[in-house]
């Protein structure tokens, strides 16, 4: 088990190698330079040379792309074009409410997926079935961030059982709650459907397996043979694809942040993409990478556990 | 080497449907329900978005403050929105902006992934390494976050629109034809144009892509429903499609501000969109049950 542990981590290092590389070369293919682009149409050319030799973008690109990562290894993210400030501290500021909303998701797509996925699959074409079914597929294809508005016009402007917007004190966790509650819904109710939809197709294909009558034949209650000889084996499936729809839950979490208006990542990649401030911009999609490098890393270390065939 | 030569070589292997075997896979195309209900939301989608002037005698720029945020009524059967234009006709034209760039970008992502997944699987060696590593890379990040780097790069439009979600979406194919490339180029009737001199991209075109194709035919038509998903929160996000032009990205975005008092500027696009994507979901499954049973889910 440790050596597919280590196996997996060495894996990530070239996922996360190469993300960032992508991200150093897009920035800089920007048309005119990050200097103008930042400065604008108008300013004048000594502005933008200055800029430039702060940025460091006069010198060779192997030179800057070292430097980069140097930087990187030391934690440093750059500074701000926009705010002068270093982009480690706001990323900082920012992190946390990124952090708590994409874990609680997470955690809400998985806690309420699989046992959904479990149980329309044994009440097969009964109501709760074709009920189930039909909330995942409307479920796969709802956008995330439309998703977010209808929950908050019922629960926020309607019912005004929660807050609207915004992302509440991190040091008062009871309020913190409050803000996290329609978010992380909205995205662990998304991936929910995806999770649902999944497990119950594996569980079926399992269930008609000759394992499960032999389970039945020799005596063991249902539960039993559900969970330890059914799920067991359906979980795989569903380990391995948990972790591409958590990643991509990552992206959605950006617009979701937009529609709650929560002071995190993803609205400061957009208020960066806006502004036009490149360092804070390749910045935060590193720190977006370390988030989907520990994920797939999870996601790959659970699978180990669930299928004993690997990391042996 | 003779002409009949290579016309044998072509005909044993180009997958030319005869028509019971068509209608075979109408059979089994036609006995899922929900497939079908796919096909019939994508037609009223597409007919509701072309016929547009046709069902709604609104312009959907024209604006009358005297209306601004009027609530649905008789004559305007969506409302209106902050400017006073009609939403119903809004909705409709937008739809157009939004099935084009759903339609455009993954017929660029599936060129370009095709391209590289055929090129990659046919040559292997270095070639194969460095493009499907690549693929990797791309594949290991969130779509809508590939997205917004490319729009940060190239800047909100329509053409960067479909420029940005084609790249996005290319991984996915190559990936695909790549995997195909590799089953079929070992096979015999590649071998045998293989000695009557075909040229490799001959072999490539004619030889391994018709057999790859139904594979991607039922990847382009789930990634419609996903191209139409990503444009619209890129549009949401305010770095989409830019406005007037409506989408049903930016409706909701517009509709946001007016959430309090005028809901409905935003709930109706959303309506729109999930009919679309989930018009484009069934179909592909149902696409995927006929072409590939393989892969049933």
């Amino acid at each position: 088990m440790l050596r597919y542990v280590l196996r997996r981590l060495l894996y990530s290092i070239p996922v996360f190698l190469g993300v960032v590389t992508i991200v150093f070369f897009v920035v800089r293919v920007i048309p005119g330079d990050p200097a103008t682009a930042a400065l604008g149409d108008y300013a004048s050319k000594e502005a933008v040379d200055a800029l430039r030799e702060r940025m460091g973008l006069n010198a060779p690109l192997w030179l800057q792309y070292f430097r980069f990562l140097s930087d990187l290894l030391r934690g440093d993210l750059g500074t701000s074009l926009i705010t002068g400030r270093p982009v480690a501290e706001q990323v900082q500021q920012a992190l946390p409410f990124s952090l708590e909303l994409t874990v609680v998701s997470i955690l809400v797509g998985i806690v309420l997926g699989i046992p959904t996925g479990v149980y329309t699959a044994t009440h097969r074409n009964q109501f709760p079935d074709y009920l189930g079914r039909v909330l995942s597929l409307a479920g796969l294809s709802v956008p995330a961030f439309y998703f977010g508005i209808l929950l908050m016009l019922l629960f926020a402007i309607q019912l005004k059982w929660l807050p609207a917007i915004g992302g509440g004190d991190l040091g008062d966790p009871g309020e913190n709650l409050r803000y996290l509650v329609l978010p992380s819904l909205t995205l662990g109710l998304v991936m929910t459907a995806s999770v649902a939809r999944l497990t119950r197709s594996a569980m079926l294909d399992v269930l008609s397996q000759d394992y499960m009558r032999t389970a039945r034949a020799k005596g063991l209650r249902e539960r039993l043979v559900l969970f330890r000889h059914g799920l067991r084996s359906a979980l795989i499936p569903v380990v391995s694809l948990t972790g591409i729809w958590a990643v991509s839950l990552i992206g959605d979490s950006v617009t979701t942040e937009i529609v709650f208006a929560r002071p995190g990542l993803g609205k400061m990649m957009v208020g960066a993409i806006l502004q036009r401030d490149y360092t804070a911009l390749q910045s935060i999609m590193v720190v977006y990478t370390g988030f989907v490098v520990i994920i797939n890393l999870m996601a790959d270390l659970v699978y180990g556990l669930v299928d004993p065939r690997i990391g042996r | 080497m003779t002409e009949t030569a290579v016309a044998t070589v072509n005909g044993a292997q180009t997958p030319e449907w005869t028509s019971s075997e068509r209608r075979r896979l109408w059979r089994t195309f036609s006995r899922n329900r929900a497939s079908l209900l796919g096909l019939v939301l994508v037609v009223l989608v597409v007919l509701a978005s072309v016929a547009a002037p046709l069902l709604t005698s609104w312009d959907p720029y024209e604006q009358n403050p005297v209306d601004r945020l009027k609530p649905p009524n008789g004559s305007h059967l969506l409302g209106y929105d902050a400017y006073g234009r009609d939403v119903l006709a809004r909705v409709l034209y937008a739809g157009r902006v939004s099935l084009v760039v759903g339609v455009a970008s993954v017929l660029l992502g599936g060129i370009v992934g095709v391209v590289l997944g055929l090129v990659a699987g046919y040559f292997g060696g270095r070639l194969e390494n460095l493009i499907m590593r690549f693929v990797d890379v791309l594949m290991a990040f969130p779509s809508l976050l590939l997205g917004l780097t490319v729009v940060a790069v190239l800047g909100p439009g329509f053409q960067n629109t479909i420029l940005a979600i084609g790249i996005v979406l290319s991984p996915a194919f190559a990936r695909v034809v790549h995997a195909c490339a590799l089953k079929l180029k070992s096979q015999q009737f590649v071998e045998a144009a293989q000695c009557v001199g075909a040229g490799h991209w001959r072999i490539m075109s004619v030889h391994i892509l018709p057999n790859a194709l139904g594979e991607v035919v039922v990847l382009a038509s789930l990634w419609v429903a996903s191209a139409i998903r990503i444009e619209a929160s890129l549009s949401f996000i305010g770095l989409g499609v830019s406005p007037p032009t409506p989408t049903w990205g930016n409706m909701i975005r517009d509709g946001t501000q007016q959430l309090m008092n005028a809901p409905w500027l935003s709930v109706f696009p959303g309506i729109a969109i999930l009919i679309a994507v989930l018009g484009f979901n069934l179909l592909g499954d149902g696409l995927r049950d006929v072409l590939d049973p393989r892969l049933r889910g």
